[in-house]
């Protein structure tokens, strides 16, 4: 049986493999990698199985933008309550404590530029315990989650060697 | 005009590789799982710094025997992976990749008439490279009972007191055949009882799957006796670089670079730096490719069972070595068909040596994805013999 580490390797990058194949893969049993699968499930390890997808190339417009967020922590929860209040928003697809300049890294996904600037003006600038905001929109996606997006793999290498 | 050539190299064949090679290339559309390289790019901090090294403008040849550093980093390799110490000033070398150090190894120890112990199957050049040295190659033909491992008894049916090197080509292209330590010490007894030298080509070494590889220069009274041949071609991706390494006894070290002086100068020197940063900060790497390896050779072995492709389960290189007896056809016939049937290309096992006839060469450097739809193809040719 492959270690776990191993396991969450594979599924990582292909979260549509399925038990048989993954068991193939590792050389182990089929039921003690359903076991593992399950297992790290219930311990919040595995999280979800979800698409990449390049929204780019689609004709539907999406905008993706960084904030940067300087905040005042509250007494006793830290910065806990606070990236709480900002994880509720659908809009905010990720929530980063951060260590230097600021101190919260927001990532949202809206459907215009106005949209986003809405959300940051009249939602998360007004939030007591913020103290000040700076938005970079994301203008080119290169690489995302260990996948280049603006090259395709092309094998260049000769038929045919000994 | 008289013959322009000399009567030596017109007698050895071609690679068997080649003809093949010819058929593939006019296959529009074939899928190939015949290549001897990985699919990995060589990972970019490798890159980085060759490309590092010829923006700072070293752009000079290094010493003949290589860059001090990249010799000190290939001793220390050897001693954190295999146990033994080698004198980075005296008893290495870098050369232009594996097979420049095998074409020395043969030509700095070799006297006219020697004979050399070639077990096939195994890579195309041991032999010819011997003829070119003057030697009279032995084959030793590997059976696939036992997984394509020597052993002590094979070497004993052809040593003669002719004989002078051994040629140990483990893990195994074309077979993927290993040897385990158990398997090593019988041949080291032979080979320090006949007073034999050992050529061990383990430039596959670091792709092994069923625990770390084994060098015979790990075993007593080894080291003195063995040219211990390595490279960064299949370990780092690195086969366009053109970059290898041979350690040994000083005497013969001294030798090997007298010709590599001569004949080469010194191996790419931008080559070398990037193989410096492939030893300090590569050991990732080869774990993440290796792996990714292991996967797909598991996938493969299980196709096999499924379409009913009998194989020995190899644990090296990344090569499977599937046996095709059952079909009723030579090696050859086999792979001519499934290209012109299913535009799938493999090697035919002779290629590798007349023993390899009745057996087949699949490449897993290629991402499952590819394997799959190759496997497709496979199926639906065999399912129709």
């Amino acid at each position: 049986m492959g270690t776990r580490e191993e396991i969450l390797n594979i599924i990582e990058k292909n979260s549509r493999i399925d038990v048989h194949e993954l068991s193939v893969l590792l050389g182990a049993e089929e039921l003690l990698v359903a076991n593992e699968l399950k297992a790290l499930e219930d311990e919040g390890v595995i999280c979800g199985y979800h698409t990449m997808v390049d929204w780019s190339k689609t004709s539907i417009e999406k905008v993706n933008a960084l904030i940067e967020v300087k905040v005042t922590p509250t007494r006793g929860l830290g910065f806990d309550s606070i990236a709480e209040r900002i994880y509720k928003y659908p809009e905010v697809t990720s929530v980063y404590l951060m260590s230097g300049g600021f101190d919260l890294m927001v990532i949202l996904e809206g459907k215009s530029l106005q949209e986003v600037a809405g959300f940051v003006n009249n939602k998360l600038a007004t939030l007591d315990t913020v103290l000040s905001t700076a938005t970079h929109f994301i203008l080119k996606k290169y690489k995302d989650h260990g996948t280049i997006l603006t090259k395709q793999y092309e094998d260049t290498r000769e038929k045919i060697t000994p | 005009m008289r013959n322009p050539i000399g009567k030596k190299i017109v007698d050895i064949k071609p690679s068997g590789i080649r003809k093949f090679f010819d058929i593939v290339q006019e296959t529009e559309g074939a899928i190939s799982l015949g290549v001897g390289e990985p699919d990995f790019d060589t990972p970019w901090h490798i890159r980085d710094e060759g490309i590092y090294s010829l923006e700072k403008g070293r752009t000079f040849y290094t010493s003949n025997a290589g860059l001090k550093e990249l010799r000190q980093e290939v001793s220390n390799y050897i001693k954190r992976s295999q146990g033994v110490t080698y004198d980075p000033l005296k008893e290495i070398f870098i050369t232009v990749g594996g097979s420049e150090a095998i074409d020395l190894a043969f030509r700095a120890m070799i006297d006219e008439g020697d004979e050399v112990l070639i077990p096939q199957p195994s890579y195309v050049s041991y032999e010819p490279c011997a003829i070119l040295a003057d030697a009279k190659p032995v084959i030793i033909e590997l059976k696939e009972e036992n997984e394509f491992r020597l052993t002590a008894e094979e070497i004993l049916e052809k040593v003669t007191d002719k004989t002078k090197i051994l040629v140990l080509p483990f893990p195994n292209n074309p077979t993927g055949a290993i040897m385990e330590k158990e398997d090593l010490e019988k041949i080291a007894k032979v080979v320090i009882e006949k007073d034999l030298y050992v050529i061990s080509d383990e430039i596959y070494g670091e792709l092994s799957y069923n625990g770390k590889h084994v060098s015979i220069v790990s075993l007593p009274g080894m080291k003195e006796r063995t040219i211990l041949i390595n490279g960064f071609s299949k370990a780092y991706a690195m086969t366009g670089w053109r970059l290898g390494y041979a350690c040994g006894p000083e005497e013969i070290m001294k030798q090997m670079i007298k010709i590599h002086q001569f004949a080469i100068m010194c191996a790419p020197t931008t080559s070398q730096y990037a193989a410096v940063e492939a030893l300090k900060n590569g050991d990732e790497d080869v774990k993440i490719m290796r792996e990714e390896y292991n996967h797909r050779r598991r996938y493969l072995l299980n196709e096999f069972k499924k379409i009913g492709l009998p194989c020995f389960e190899p644990y090296g290189a990344f090569y499977v070595f599937p046996s095709i007896k059952k079909f009723g056809m030579s090696s050859d016939e086999f792979c001519t068909r499934l290209l012109k049937e299913e535009k799938l290309a493999v090697v035919p096992g002779t290629a590798f040596g007349d023993c390899g006839e009745g057996y087949i060469r699949i490449s897993y450097a290629y991402s499952l994805e590819n394997l799959k739809a190759a496997m497709e193809r496979l199926e639906r040719f065999i399912s129709r013999l």
